[in-house]
């Protein structure tokens, strides 16, 4: 599956109604698809806001979702690529290890937390604790993104195109963090840190996978990261806490 | 001209040496003490209960003769692969990374040989500890250090920690030392900085959300796996009811005595409950809901013997799960290591800065010269042996009260010595019909 984003402008040549089938179906069948696939694209129909729709995955499958998802959608996804043409709620890609999610709406708080890997695009807006503990996937929020979003990021990146909450970046490890807007503050041990020419490609890269390269400069986002001065518990630090 | 009568110097009960020295510990340091283990005060506990054995109202079963069942089924409310164990003693949720390598194979070992099964911990799944354990539970934590979906397909039960017996409310703090390369790669961290474990879970909070994440597991592994929610002792009754309505196919109970790889002492000491008071409330819990024996209770925190074991039982638990003394079987704070554990300040027996990761005994440690020290095939007999003992003699007091299962044992068998201690487990005093709060006079 490569990185970059399908609309569903394909004929699916299978398509799951979760009005006739239950999510246990939708998602039984879907393990079921071996990840030497020829089973490769899948819609789901009337997802209405149900929770932990197409969760699990671990084959390089499409689906694509029509309409507004709950709670953990592609939780945990290995290899698929998952576009939610809807909003998201909350742990929207948590602990993804691989792959691909596209939320074209909002997505609700914790979006893309605790994952490993892959790349989580989100078209709208993301609420609060976006990223928290991640742990090398790459988010690119085009909208704003909530307040203690990155809280104990330790690796991967959360670009956002719009402004972000407060406390971003509390406690943070090795994640990058690249805003373009304005954020309301930082959280313990964030700080601004100098953009170089080897995050701007970085960075690039990131909004090239987002589809919005040549969109926007990336001349106009700052990089923030660890300051890393509560990396060792120090009795001086205690009031940073 | 007689001398004065002159009292002998009194100490305060109040600011009594151990007080006096932590005063001028803290105030040396400027920060507050930290260590492993679990409460050390003392807490009414199952020494302060008794088994009244048969009589002429109730007969025993022959020992080594008349069978006294002891296998436990966990999981079989929603899981389509409960896991059977031949006894109801499972080893507690311990990390790689607090625990060495060779001790989580050793604990593979001796649990596995037993029939019984053992937990991973904060920081992932070791392939030693799944190599070694026929039955793995999976913790599923806050930090989510490790977590992916390929082990939580190789686990046999997954166990949700919303907190643990030692730091109900608390998270976790593995100091620097013990962060070694492995232990780094696993938790996607430096080497060698302080890291710390949430206490909230990321993408959860409440019970309504929880019954959510449980669905979204469930859906991950496809309904196979059993689910364990493990709660600390703080709010028995309504921790487990909510676990249980939330989906939880087992409730795991952690007392104040269960241990922990490093907290602060304050913490360890004054927050949360002694396990003899947490069983009943939950055992309630359940009854209320009709779930008891349906949702299966592990109780644990400070469970030594097979007495210990009986107890639990009798007051409702399933099954029970033991870490602390687990580590003893191994070899933890053996006094064969006495002048070691001197040369770090310390004695066999109060050995507790399982966080420094300097344990001559090569169990808290990730030094490749301690770990070394460890034979995980000779510590995993120990605590085959250890297990088995705590089971005969759990079945010894079955069978002394008559029963031939004991999930058969019952709060009727039991009084207590202590008016505490009926009070908390809800059997008479010893000598009377006298519950506290529950039946009004003596």
């Amino acid at each position: 599956m490569s990185a970059t984003i399908h609309d569903s402008d394909v004929a699916a040549p299978h398509a799951i109604d979760l009005e006739t089938e239950t999510v246990r179906g939708l998602n039984a069948v879907l393990h079921g698809i071996g990840r030497e696939t020829n089973q490769g694209y899948w819609r789901v129909l009337n997802p209405r806001g149900r929770h932990a729709i197409a969760v699990g995955l671990a084959a390089p499958i499409q689906i694509d979702i029509d309409g507004h998802v709950g709670y953990y959608c592609a939780g945990m996804n290995q290899q698929a690529h998952v576009v939610i043409h809807g909003n998201a709620g909350v742990g929207v890609a948590e602990n993804m290890m691989s792959g691909f999610v596209h939320v074209k709406g909002d997505a609700s708080q914790a979006a893309g937390a605790t994952a490993h890997g892959g790349t989580l695009v989100i078209d709208g807006n993301a609420g609060a604790r976006c990223g928290i503990s991640m742990k090398g996937v790459d988010i690119i929020v085009k909208g704003s993104i909530g307040h203690m979003s990155a809280f104990m990021a330790q690796a991967g990146a959360l670009t956002v195109l719009g402004d972000a909450g407060e406390a971003l970046g509390d406690s943070i490890y090795e994640a990058h963090l690249y805003v373009r807007g304005a954020v309301a503050s930082l959280g313990a041990d964030c700080v601004v840190k100098v953009m170089r020419d080897e995050h701007k490609a970085e960075l690039f890269e990131k909004l090239k996978r987002a589809g919005v390269d040549g969109q926007v400069d990336v001349s106009d986002f700052k990089r923030y990261g660890s300051a890393r001065t509560l990396y060792h518990f120090h009795i001086d630090n205690a009031s940073s806490y | 001209m007689t001398d004065t009568p002159r009292t002998p110097p009194r100490k305060s009960a109040t600011f009594d040496d151990y007080t006096l020295a932590e005063i001028r510990r803290a105030a040396a340091t400027g920060i507050y003490d930290i260590r492993g283990a679990g409460a050390k005060r003392k807490v009414p506990h199952f020494d302060d209960l008794l088994f009244l054995g048969a009589s002429i109202s109730r007969y025993p079963l022959e020992g080594y003769r008349e069978r006294c069942g002891t296998e436990v089924t966990l999981g079989a409310r929603f899981a389509k692969k409960p896991i059977h164990l031949k006894i109801p003693i499972t080893i507690a949720g311990m990390s790689f990374g607090s625990l060495s390598g060779n001790a989580k194979e050793a604990l593979g070992r001796g649990a596995s040989a037993m029939g019984t099964s053992t937990t991973t911990g904060d920081g992932g799944m070791t392939p030693e500890e799944r190599g070694h354990s026929t039955a793995l539970v999976y913790q599923y934590l806050p930090s989510r250090y490790g977590m992916n979906p390929d082990d939580l397909r190789k686990a046999d039960a997954i166990e949700v920690v919303i907190g643990q017996g030692a730091k109900p409310g608390g998270g976790g703090m593995l100091l620097g030392q013990k962060i070694s390369p492995r232990v780094a790669r696993m938790r996607t961290l430096p080497e060698g900085i302080d890291q710390r474990s949430a206490c909230r879970h990321p993408d959860w909070t409440g019970p309504d959300d929880l019954e959510i994440k449980i669905e979204e597991l469930r859906e991950i592994t496809d309904w196979e796996k059993p689910i364990y929610v493990k709660v600390g002792a703080a709010r028995p009754y309504y921790d487990t009811a909510l676990a249980a309505k939330s989906g939880a196919d087992v409730v795991v109970l952690d007392g104040m005595q269960g241990g922990t790889a490093a907290t602060q002492e304050v913490f360890i000491e004054n927050v949360g409950l002694p396990i003899l008071s947490a069983i009943r409330p939950a055992v309630q819990a359940l009854q209320d809901l009709g779930l008891h024996r349906k949702v299966q209770l592990i109780v644990s925190g400070g469970v030594r013997n097979g007495a210990d074991v009986a107890k639990a039982l009798a007051l409702g638990a399933d099954a029970v799960s033991i870490g602390t003394a687990a580590l003893v079987a191994l070899g933890d704070n053996d006094p064969a290591l006495e002048a070691e554990y001197q040369a770090l300040g310390s004695t066999a027996g109060a050995y507790d800065d399982w966080h420094e990761g300097r344990d001559p005994a090569g169990i808290t440690t990730q030094d490749p010269l301690l770990t070394g020290r460890l034979d995980p095939i000779a510590a995993g007999r120990r605590l085959a042996n250890y297990l088995a003992v705590l089971t005969l003699e759990t079945q010894t007091i079955a069978r002394a009260c008559g029963k031939s299962h004991v999930h058969n044992l019952e709060p009727e068998d039991l009084v207590a010595l202590t008016i505490e201690a009926a009070a908390m487990a809800r059997v008479p005093l010893a000598g009377t019909s006298w519950i506290p709060g529950v039946t009004g006079q003596i």
